[in-house]
């Protein structure tokens, strides 16, 4: 499933961050977590039902200038496609 | 000597042994803790916040049945004020929707609720009691808050026949997760292994309608199959690897390595009420005798898959080859595979050799 660009990806119920004040950052979920660091750590943060898949891109891509702008999109692309499998989100 | 090692990442709380259901193959230990001798709600509340000290990220209260804590609520809150993911892992009954609703206000996480067949007649000759329809009610109850839900059907070899209308049911209620999980021939279940393991044609069978319904469900629910591991080729990473991940807490409060442990010879167990959870992890006799790669036999300390399964399950290694630390007879590599190819032939063989009745359990007090 490729992700729209006007959806706006949300963690489902039971999936959330841990606390902010926490060391390592990890997206936690039934009988699992995901460690979180760097862009994983800023796309998950977005995927609040509010940013846009469109939006996530562009601000990855101002935070990661340097990077080929097509790949940063690839990337997120693939990621929340991935997270969406793993039941983590949801587009709406 | 200590061995180096990481932060556990689950503490699996086992706040009880009570329980209202009797399966066959009831996965606690064969001695169950009475209630008096259960761990208080300030020694729990205490070990939560231990437990997320040492790096712990999810707790999973489990038993018995949790819900027969009539301070679970109190317990949740705990978690979640520790930082911790909260995972209760129950048969969904004593429930009602005021309690749950108490428990999800309280921050519950993630709700697993267990199935033992596909309708009443089935669930409730191998759990002894009738639980299907209340089940079927508190999976509904779930749906209406905003937390995770996952079924767990306990599948073997007299439901997996069932296992298409399990998919089913799985299917009309929706649920974010689904796992069927075979059976583990520990406790209980060890006693009943020959009326629970599938033949290999079911087995075969299984695997086609898992792969179908995972195709078919796609990013809808996450399905998740657990298969008997007497058929595969290479042990399981028991626990991921014994002292390394995960940690359980029993109801009166020792802490093991896994929760069959009990059944090992010459193993003590500290408890949370004598010292606190840092030092058992990372000191105990219990916790360092399987750690790491020192203790095992050549034939894993020479293979390269040693850090993948960690030579198995010593549970299994103890009650099939009576020596806890040989490679698990599991492993195509062990020289006492004959013992597991023994008890498939006999399962396969046909007419399929069973014993006739189940033997249940009694629950304490």
């Amino acid at each position: 499933m490729i992700p729209q660009p006007e959806s706006r990806p949300r963690l489902v119920p039971g999936c959330r961050l841990n606390e902010k004040s926490q060391a390592q950052r990890v997206l936690l979920m039934p009988e699992r977590a995901l460690r979180l660091s760097g862009p994983s750590l800023e796309i998950v943060e977005r995927c609040d039902g509010k940013h846009t898949v469109r939006q996530i891109i562009t601000e990855l891509q101002a935070i990661y200038s340097k990077a080929e702008p097509q790949k940063v999109e690839q990337d997120i692309l693939e990621y929340l496609a991935r997270l969406q499998e793993q039941r983590a989100l949801d587009f709406e | 000597m200590s061995i180096a090692t990481s932060n556990p990442l689950a503490m699996v709380a086992e706040l009880t042994h009570r329980c209202p259901l009797h399966c066959v193959y009831c996965s606690n230990p064969l001695e169950l803790t009475k209630r008096g001798r259960e761990l208080s709600t300030a020694s729990w509340t205490r070990v939560l916040r231990e437990a997320a000290e040492l790096g712990v990220l999810q707790a999973d209260f489990t038993g018995g049945e949790p819900l027969a804590r009539p301070d679970l609520v109190e317990l949740i809150r705990a978690a979640r004020a520790a930082g911790l993911y909260a995972s209760l892992i129950t048969s969904g009954l004593p429930l009602d929707e005021k309690r749950l609703e108490e428990l999800v206000a309280a921050g519950l996480d993630h709700f697993q609720l267990s199935f033992q067949g596909a309708d009443e007649e089935s669930a409730a000759e191998f759990s002894g009691t009738h639980t299907h329809a209340q089940k079927l009610r508190v999976a509904e109850w779930v749906k209406r808050h905003r937390i995770a839900l996952t079924l767990n059907f306990v599948i073997h070899r007299a439901n997996l026949h069932q296992l298409e209308d399990m998919i089913a049911m799985a299917e009309a209620i929706g649920p974010g997760r689904v796992e069927f999980a075979h059976v583990q021939y520990y406790g209980w279940a060890f006693e009943n292994v020959k009326r629970l393991l599938p033949t290999r044609e079911q087995l075969d069978r299984s695997l086609e309608l898992i792969k179908k319904a995972e195709e078919r469900l796609r990013g809808r629910i996450r399905v998740e199959y657990v298969v008997p591991d007497y058929y595969a080729k290479y042990p399981k990473a028991c626990m991921g690897g014994w002292g390394r991940k995960v940690l359980l807490v029993k109801p009166d409060g020792d802490v093991l390595p896994c929760h069959a442990a009990n059944v090992l010879p010459g193993m003590a167990f500290e408890n949370v009420e004598k010292r606190p959870l840092r030092p058992i992890w990372e000191e105990s006799d219990a916790f360092q005798k399987y750690r790491g790669v020192d203790w095992m036999p050549e034939l894993c300390r020479s293979c390269d898959r040693r850090e993948q399964d960690f030579g198995g399950c010593r549970c299994q290694a103890f009650l099939l080859a009576k020596d806890a630390a040989a490679t698990d007879p599991v492993c195509s590599k062990s020289p006492q595979r004959g013992i597991v190819d023994a008890i498939l032939r006999g399962i396969n063989a046909p007419p399929a050799q069973v014993p006739a009745e189940w033997m249940y359990r009694a629950n304490p007090k």
